[in-house]
């Protein structure tokens, strides 16, 4: 049952941290059960996402489950779990093992309360992928945001309270706009039906409804693009992921970024299909914006990190250009986008914070010739850059040319300025590797190459995006009625809305 | 034999990851083993699977399906026909030669390893390229062999120059690249798959002949095609590939992967055949790459960089010959240009570890008496390249000038103007290189005899099929179009003749009266002339001046990001409204009394007014 996952991740927390009192290193070891315990708990419903051809018309739904809250005010907790939220949490747990391994010996001080921070943001993931409440979602929305602020602001770099900060402002602020729109919608649902509903079942196409319509959407919209984030409020990122330890920037690149996603595709275009012809031109423009002035930024960067974070951003782009073209192919390719950026930006996260950790910067220019010294490094952080440049043969590659194909049949102009988005990865990614790994080698360099621990981390992320990219299928199959169902509703009340106008 | 079909591009592809898992740990042998034996078997079987091939059918291979998302199903899957198989027979079989080189040539190097973990990888893409049953696969292997020449241009990796000619190659192809994909976008729009034989007999019904999306598609590929083949615009990043091993240079940037442009169009003939504006615009753009390539390549000093530019001008003449219809004539160019080509960088190869890696052609000089092996490779194949009569060159060059003449007269004088500029340039390198005084004597190489005895073994190979690798004829009928082309009895021999003339000029200007060409160049403009040809036409110049700079220009002024003035100036405006009333809690007593005074009489002010 879903809630008892979600129990599970707060109450590792919980233990993490209190088991750490008594002994620091049983933290990192409690975190690292409950996440492959939570894990294994997930893989068998793969089997059933993925087995079986489905029938058109038969609920998309794997795990449904419901109880009373607060019945006053129509609050339920409302958990659901389809293809499309499984693969996410797949991802959130995966990233969570990875967070974990690459904490292990990183993190020195007050290592309870680091793992419990991990857990309890890792949980209020899990209930954002899963919750189908709007009140419960903007709960865990919450949930998610708290230990992250503290996983930047104590363990974070030299100016991690400045970017925890903004990191809060940002998301914060924008959240309490999607909070009006939550409560937009309920109010409206009161006056129609004569009481409150939460309920994401009921309030389906209702936004289109309202004579607000717009603002509650825009309410929405900026919550999800800040977390995306999307140009021009994705400022936020780049301090955050530079500040941030290591496993703090896997999981805010790897998986809190994708709650964004998840928000416009489960929420935002089921909530308001209307503003999918009426607002998806801007959308699709901030996305494409994005790709190209992330890319140009990202080149200029001296610091690994930021320039990573800056890649992040321009990837991101992709997945609103396709979530904004909503057809098959391009919301195939923006899921997937999701997938294996998730991986990728982990990994290539992953790489600068062992790097930093080996060399005490993360400035590029004291860096040069590392391939000589460290060559399982340099070959890793190439087949990151590869995948991050959009190689075929890796997920992104897939992911990318669905998204880009999807939105060619919906908006021309816009596919071909984002295409240029595939010149300008090559740029940024061939001259990280340029200026970390090749070049002429410094004299002494205190460089240890990855251990065996690291080279399994990376190991699993390039298999995952090995297999994404030569056979997504099984991905695809999941997440195929899903998407169908969500295009289907959508397109539905879009009808309906229509033919009410008429 | 047809189902081991698989196991062509799989054998060099498994050596490859075995060689990266290793981590270099693996002895030399044991690597020199893996990297040519591998390549070698592959050779084996295409060419078992050659000799039974019954010619005109076609074998499909299905692997694995990549993905399927409605009528998009792109699948791992592999096609066989004519076209094809010669394609894969080139790549095998000259892949193998070179590989047996570089065994030898690469020996001293303490990358050894990663030296054949890439170039085998290469030759599973490209091979995977040329099998590909839908341009999706295809695309793959196009990309896939794109990283393997960057990984491989910039092998010798601490020397920044050598970084920045891999980086050039990889971006300036992959902007042929994206124009490609953006055709299969508009391929997948219109006929919803991405399958070759599919879209080529469905474009027919779809699209009327010359209409614009028939157009429209086939611009976008031959977008693709020049990048990949270094025509113009996009051919400023081949000369600096020469940064790479010689080797890479013979395999990568000579014999195969630079002609992926020619079989991309080739595949697509009928996507061509239906865009008449399109395909003169391949031939077009081939005239004016030979020109200028052959132009470039008459004031290199760098023997290389010379082979490097009478590449672009060969594959020149080859998107010329598509562009006038001699389809199967294109690809027999392609075919003698691997060997021949693949002959002259590996003798270069030679020479240049025979002269402690110079590569100045000033620097040289009289050796043919010294390396005669050399000479007589190097003979050989200027004489194929300038189109001798007899040689497989000519045979191959042959029919593109009597096609083009049937096509256009002017395309036909460009095309003779380019054989004799060939002739010129090549022989230009032999008389400088071989003749004349003595300039640094040759070395013996220190390397074991049997390793080295690799070396000369491959080159005479590759003379024996460049010598007669005319005789060859391709099982190309049915797959393309035949054409026949009668051009008179002068048209011929003013063919044979100019490539002569050539020879006669370099003769003249570069043996037997150098002191004439002296004289030639003190003229006014030609020293500018000179610049030009050196600079390749001044490409690079203008790439830089109009878009590597403002691009570095803006991300560099930009690098603290415009759009955080949004949170820097909010921010910024609290902590000066935060100051600006700070500052009115002073303390002092006055100072709050008038204000108390001011606020009352403005509230006073307020009530009277309204």
């Amino acid at each position: 049952m879903l809630s008892w996952l979600i129990t599970l991740l707060l109450g590792g927390g919980l233990l993490a941290a209190g088991l750490g009192r008594l002994h620091p290193q049983a933290a990192r070891w409690v975190a690292l059960a409950v996440l492959g315990l939570a894990l294994l708990w997930l893989l068998p419903l793969l089997g059933r996402a993925t087995g079986g051809p489905w029938q058109p018309g038969e609920g998309a739904w794997l795990l449904l489950e419901q109880h009373a809250w607060i019945p006053r005010f129509g609050i339920q907790l409302l958990l659901g779990l389809d293809g499309l939220s499984l693969l996410l949490l797949l991802l959130t747990l995966v990233l969570g093992l990875v967070a974990v391994a690459a904490s292990w010996w990183e993190i020195e001080q007050q290592e309870g309360f680091y793992y419990a921070n991990l857990l309890w943001s890792l949980a209020g993931v899990v209930g954002v992928f899963t919750a189908l409440d709007l009140f419960l979602f903007f709960f865990f929305w919450e949930v998610m945001l708290i230990p992250m602020y503290f996983l930047i602001g104590i363990w974070g770099h030299e100016a991690r309270h400045y970017a925890a900060i903004k990191f809060f402002i940002y998301t914060q602020a924008s959240s309490l706009l999607m909070l009006v729109g939550i409560l937009g919608l309920a109010f409206l649902h009161q006056q129609e039906q004569g009481s409150y509903s939460f309920s994401y079942f009921d309030l389906l196409g209702s936004g289109d409804r309202s004579p607000h319509g717009f603002w509650l959407m825009l309410g929405f919209f900026i919550a999800f693009v800040v977390k995306l984030p999307a140009f021009p409020l994705h400022t936020w990122l780049p301090d955050a992921h530079t500040q941030a330890p290591t496993a703090g920037s896997i999981i805010l690149a790897g998986v809190l970024l994708k709650t964004g996603a998840y928000g416009l595709i489960r929420f935002l275009i089921p909530l308001f299909p209307d503003s999918l012809t009426s607002f998806g031109p801007i959308a699709m423009g901030l996305g494409v914006a994005g790709i190209l002035y992330a890319a140009v930024v990202a080149f200029a960067q001296t610091d690994l990190k930021r320039l990573i974070a800056y890649t992040s951003i321009s990837h991101m782009g992709f997945v609103l250009l396709g979530v904004y073209a909503w057809n098959s192919l391009a919301l195939q390719g923006a899921v997937l986008q999701m997938l294996t950026h998730g991986l990728s930006s982990a990994a290539l996260f992953m790489l600068a914070g062992a790097l930093q950790q080996r060399l005490h910067t993360r400035e590029l220019s004291r860096m040069g010739g590392l391939w000589r010294y460290a060559p399982r490094i340099g070959f890793i952080a190439l087949f990151f850059a590869m995948a991050s440049l959009g190689m075929p043969g890796l997920g992104n590659f897939v992911a990318e040319f669905l998204v880009l194909a999807g939105s060619f049949q919906v908006n021309l102009p816009m596919t071909l300025i984002a295409a240029l988005g595939l010149i300008t990865a090559a740029v940024y990614a061939l001259i990280m590797i340029q200026k970390a790994f090749h070049g002429p080698a410094p004299s002494a360099p205190a460089l240890v190459d990855f251990d065996r621990r690291e080279v399994t981390a990376m190991a699993v992320m390039m298999l995952g995006l090995l297999w994404m990219g030569l056979y997504p299928q099984p991905l695809i199959d999941s997440l195929g009625p899903v998407l169908d169902q969500l295009q289907r509703t959508a397109a539905v009340s879009l009808e309906t809305v229509h033919w009410s106008q008429r | 034999m047809l189902k081991l079909l698989w196991l062509i591009p799989a054998l060099p592809l498994a050596s490859s990851l075995l060689l990266i898992l290793t981590q270099g740990r693996l002895p030399r042998a044991a690597v020199a083993a893996l990297g040519v034996g591998s390549v070698g078997l592959a050779a084996l079987i295409a060419f078992a699977i050659a000799a039974g091939f019954d010619m005109g059918t076609t074998y499909s291979q299905h692997l694995w399906q990549w993905f399927a998302i409605g009528s998009l199903q792109p699948g791992f899957s592999f096609y066989l026909d004519g076209l094809s198989l010669v394609m894969l027979l080139v790549v095998t079989g000259v892949g193998f030669l070179i590989h047996l080189y570089a065994s030898a040539y690469m020996h001293p190097d303490p990358d050894y390893s990663r030296f054949f973990a890439s170039m085998n990888l290469f030759l599973a893409a490209m091979l995977v390229l040329v099998l590909a049953d839908n341009l999706l696969l295809l695309y793959l292997g196009w990309e896939g062999v794109g990283l393997c020449s960057y990984l491989l241009i910039g092998f010798w990796y601490q020397d920044p120059a050598n970084g920045a000619a891999a980086r050039k190659a990889f971006v300036i192809t992959r902007v042929g690249d994206t124009a490609m994909a953006i055709g299969l976008f508009l391929l997948v729009r219109e006929f919803g798959t991405l399958d070759i034989q599919q879209v080529l007999s469905a474009a027919p019904e779809r699209w009327p002949d010359g209409s614009t999306l028939a157009t429209a598609c086939a611009l976008l590929l031959l977008g693709g095609a020049v990048g990949k083949s270094a025509q113009l615009p996009l051919q400023n990043w081949l000369p600096d590939a020469m940064a790479g091993p010689t080797p890479v240079s013979a395999l990568i940037h000579a014999a195969t992967m630079v002609t992926a442009g020619v079989y991309l169009i080739a595949r697509t003939h009928d996507l061509f055949l239906l865009a008449p504006a399109a395909q003169t615009l391949v031939a077009v753009v081939g005239v004016l790459t030979l020109l200028l390539a052959g132009y470039s390549a008459l004031a290199q000093t760098d023997i290389k960089r010379i082979l490097a530019y009478s590449t672009i001008s060969q594959i020149g003449y080859m998107f010329l010959a598509l562009g006038v219809g001699a389809w199967s004539a294109g690809i027999f160019h392609l075919v003698t240009h691997a060997f021949f080509k693949a002959l002259l960088f590996l003798s270069a190869g030679s020479l240049i570890l025979a002269l402690h890696h110079q590569q100045d052609i000033r620097a040289m000089g009289g050796l043919y008496r010294r390396t005669p092996l050399l000479f007589g490779c190097f003979l050989v194949g200027s004489a194929c390249l300038a189109a001798l009569p007899l040689t497989s060159g000519f045979f191959s060059k042959e029919p593109i000038l009597a096609q083009a003449w049937e096509s256009s007269a002017l395309l036909w004088l460009g095309a003779l103007l380019g054989a004799g500029l060939t002739a010129l340039y090549s022989f230009r390198l032999m008389f400088v290189v071989f003749f004349g005084p003595l300039q640094t004597p040759p070395q013996p190489l220190d390397m074991p005899p049997t390793i080295k005895a690799r070396m000369p073994a491959v080159l005479l190979v590759l003379a024996l099929l460049s010598l007669f690798g005319g005789a060859l004829s391709l099982p190309l009928d049915g797959v393309l179009p035949a054409t026949e082309a009668h051009p008179p009895m002068l048209v011929e021999a003013v063919g044979i003749g100019v490539p002569l003339l050539g020879v006669y000029l370099a003769y003249h200007f570069y043996l037997a009266r150098p002191e004439r060409l002296t004289q030639l160049l003190k003229f006014r403009g030609s020293r500018r002339l000179q610049i030009l040809a050196q600079s390749g036409g001044g490409f690079d110049w203008l790439y830089d001046r109009f878009l590597r700079t403002p691009f570095i220009w803006l991300a560099k002024t930009n690098r603290d990001d415009a759009a955080d003035l949004i949170s820097r100036g909010t921010a910024g405006l609290s902590r000066y409204s935060h100051q600006l009333l700070a500052e009115t809690q002073n303390g002092q007593l006055r100072w709050y009394a008038s204000l108390m005074g001011l606020g009352l009489a403005f509230l006073i002010g307020m009530g009277v007014l309204t």
